[in-house]
């Protein structure tokens, strides 16, 4: 279950949302993460590309990890413009014993950072700077240098 | 005819190119002065799945991808 959103996220409601459905089915812990945008080095905000189809392909991948455990990953990320202390990424894991939950979370949001293929851009200006330095090159880069 | 896009932050316009294999591919991006920086840091999809070697036989149709470093959250 992943969810796109075109600007910042309603988090009270997705949270909620993700909540009402899975009250019924019988899992124990419910492990949310939100990302929010911080005020820093003078941004105004954030922006975000998303390629959809690997994104796609690399949840559905996790997804997969995660049902072999018994337990359910839900993530939520916006498109384009997110300002200050606006959200911009959540990421939930269900599982019916909180260990599991906990670690899959930690993994799980690790390698989002990782290898998920979204680039965030500063909103400073009036420009959109490529965050390059904060930015990690996908596992296997290089292979056309 | 092998469509190449260039994803996120490389502003590049999408090419349209006779090639055989990735190889191919990179010797035409190396002699692209401002495509130098990202053949070091930039990863490869061909038809919507990351390859990890340069030995991958390009067909009629094929979609090669470049996702430069990224940055979610």
């Amino acid at each position: 279950m992943l969810y796109l959103y075109d600007g910042a996220l309603n988090v009270p409601q997705i949270l909620k949302d993700w909540y009402e459905q899975e009250a019924n089915s019988n899992y124990g812990a419910y492990i949310p993460f939100v990302g929010t945008v911080r005020s820093e080095d003078g941004i105004e905000g954030l922006s975000f590309d998303i390629y959809e189809p690997i994104l796609n392909s690399w949840f559905e991948a996790w997804q997969k990890r995660a049902k072999e455990r018994g337990a359910v990953i839900k993530m939520a990320h916006s498109r384009g413009d997110v300002m200050l202390h606006e959200s911009s990424y959540i990421a939930a894991v269900f599982s019916p014993k909180r260990r599991v939950a906990l670690e899959f979370i930690d993994e799980f949001v690790e390698d989002f950072k990782a290898s998920a293929p979204i680039w965030k851009y500063d909103l400073k200006g009036g420009k959109r700077i490529y965050a390059l330095d904060r930015s990690t090159a996908i596992k296997g880069s290089g292979i056309l240098r | 005819m092998v469509t190449v896009e260039f994803l996120g932050p490389i502003q590049k316009e999408s090419l349209k190119l006779e090639i055989a294999n990735l190889s191919e591919l990179a010797k035409i991006l190396q002699n692209d002065e401002e495509m130098q920086p990202w053949l070091e840091n930039s990863a490869v999809a061909v038809n919507d799945m990351l390859v990890s070697s340069r030995d991958i036989e390009l067909k009629d149709g094929d979609r090669v991808a470049l996702l430069p470093p990224v940055c979610g959250g």
